[in-house]
């Protein structure tokens, strides 16, 4: 039987260290960032609910509304977040997933818990989940393909669940890990990465509080072409480094391989922060294709693109004294 | 003689309506807003595989002559490859106008550093003079060059298939088989040109100098 979590406080009540260490830094770029202090006046409220996911099967989740930490820009409508995105385990193709993923089956689930922490072992995504509070947060979502999109999500921080398995201080990054099932996914039948899936991140980036373990989108449960139950959204990254249907979490000393950056490094860094000054071999990332609203627009869907995708004054300071062109 | 002229000047609308069908079928499908949920990158792709598949219908003509015996084909080459070059320009304008339009200082970058973009760019380039040339009185002026000139129809063929082909993400074996296709139909089309010409080379004619006069005087 797998290992339980039991731990006298709340796990949503500690505070990342490194989070605590920067509390300055974090509120000095709070107050320097307008658009996400869109819950602290009337005149800034977000402009409607999160667009309704009605027609999404996914179960109703309960969350409130991180306002401090969603945009107010124009929401990508639920149908294109779910019936147009990348999940090659599904298809290459853009709308594969939402075709081809009827089958994948996200209960039960369990994820393996190993490395270097303190608790380590398989645990069910009720026990990951236990003790914290959903909340939902409305990010924008930047593919590599220079297409971007805006989309509420409802999750957890990872940090407050990383924290309960208590890492060691030698984990100094976080290696994640897709479902491989076969039978389920077809796309794996074709060797377009080396399969599984694997991202991984910094300690301190899977550390910091906009870094999101989510389970819904538009306040349903995702639905499997999403990458239900559980997946990574990092906001200030390309979108791949947001990993889908999370069955391994393994802390390490080392630097982990990711799939696309073994595939083709010059293309696709381990870091992968959205930059628009490192141009892609087929995308020049200077700016994007957004794809929001309900209105049918031919114009004017082109945005700059901004360095870490607009999280700058939040995440800037991981990277201090790097070169993110050469640690792209 | 008289009757077969006429029943290929009438089949000339029909071929022309036809070859419009993609474009008011894209038309459509925008006042419809059923192109999806990029419907920006729906239009650049159909737009230019329909440049492509013009491009290389306009060289097939020439090895399907052989292949058939049936002569009047020629006189549907000049159309075609004009909607090519319609369909290239279309395809071009919604890159520059509709998608990156506002982002001037992206475009020279675009066309200037990525390969993919150079290369489509520079087949779009190479098929204006041969537009520009198309006409009957352009052929008679240029006489034997014509011939010459138009032959940059197989460098903007190969930098089309290029163009498709190059945008292709590392392992994408699916997503490889439509330009792979295309490209290969290219190089078939090519290949079916070498045997003719070696055949003239040792009988000593000069390449290339009869079809276009038999075919163009009507």
């Amino acid at each position: 039987m797998a290992d339980r979590i039991g731990l006298p406080i709340n796990p949503s009540e500690i505070t990342p260290e490194s989070v605590y260490l920067r509390r300055r830094t974090l509120l000095k770029g709070l107050a320097l960032m307008p658009s996400l202090l869109a819950g602290c006046s009337d005149a800034v409220e977000p402009p409607a609910e999160a667009a309704a996911g009605d027609e999404l099967p996914g179960t109703k989740l309960i969350f409130t509304r991180n306002s401090t930490f969603s945009s107010r820009e124009v929401q990508t409508s639920s149908k294109d977040a779910t019936h147009y995105n990348n999940y090659y385990e599904f298809g290459t193709d853009k709308a594969d997933p939402a075709q081809n993923s009827s089958g994948f089956k996200p209960k039960p689930w369990s994820v393996e818990i190993a490395g270097k922490a303190g608790i380590t072992g398989t645990f069910t995504l009720e026990d990951i989940l236990k003790g914290h509070a959903l909340e939902e947060r409305i990010y924008r979502l930047r593919c590599v393909e220079a297409w971007s999109m805006v989309i509420p999500w409802v999750g957890i921080p990872l940090a407050a669940v990383l924290k309960r398995f208590q890492p060691a201080s030698s984990a100094r990054h976080v290696s994640f890990t897709t479902v491989a099932r076969r039978e389920q996914m077809p796309g794996l039948g074709y060797p377009v990465l080396d399969w599984p899936y694997r991202e991984g991140l910094r300690i301190d980036e899977a550390m910091h509080p906009l870094t999101l373990l989510a389970v819904g989108i538009y306040g349903r449960e995702l639905p499997a072409q999403n990458g239900a139950p559980l997946r990574l959204v990092v906001p200030w990254k390309y979108g791949y480094k947001s990993i889908k249907s999370i069955v391994r979490i393994e802390f390490v000393e080392q630097q982990p391989e990711t799939s696309w950056n073994q595939s083709a490094p010059d293309e696709y860094g381990y870091y992968s922060n959205v930059n628009p000054a490192v141009s892609h071999p087929r995308w020049s990332q200077g700016s994007e294709r957004r794809i929001a609203g309900d209105g049918f627009s031919l114009f004017g869907n082109r945005l700059q693109t901004l360095p870490f995708n607009g999280y700058a004054d939040q995440v800037a300071s991981l990277y201090a004294g790097m070169d993110l062109v050469r640690n792209h | 003689m008289a009757r077969s002229f006429d029943r290929i000047a009438a089949t000339k609308p029909v071929v022309f309506l036809l070859a419009l069908v993609p474009m008011g079928w894209l038309a459509w499908k925008v006042s419809q807003n059923a192109l999806g949920p990029d419907p920006v990158a729906q239009l650049e792709h159909n737009t230019g595989i329909w440049a492509l598949r013009f491009l290389l219908a306009t060289l097939a003509i020439t090895p399907a002559r052989k292949l058939t015996g049936w002569n009047a084909l020629i006189r549907f080459r000049r159309m075609l490859g004009l909607f090519a070059f319609f369909y290239a320009s279309v395809h071009l304008a919604v890159y520059l106008i509709v998608d990156l339009g506002g982002f001037w200082s992206q475009i020279l970058v675009e066309i200037a550093k990525k390969p993919f973009v150079t290369v489509g760019f520079l087949a779009w380039l190479l098929m204006i003079p041969l537009a520009i040339t198309s006409t009957r009185g352009m052929m008679r002026r240029l006489g034997r060059n014509w011939q010459r000139l138009h032959r940059l129809v197989y460098a903007s063929g190969l930098l089309a298939a290029l163009h498709f082909l190059w945008q292709v993400k590392y392992g994408e074996t699916i997503a490889a088989i439509e330009p792979v296709f295309y490209a290969g139909t290219f190089a078939a089309l090519m290949l079916a040109r070498i045997p003719h010409r070696l055949i003239k080379r040792r009988t000593g004619t000069p390449a290339g100098s009869a079809p276009a006069n038999t075919t163009r005087s009507q």
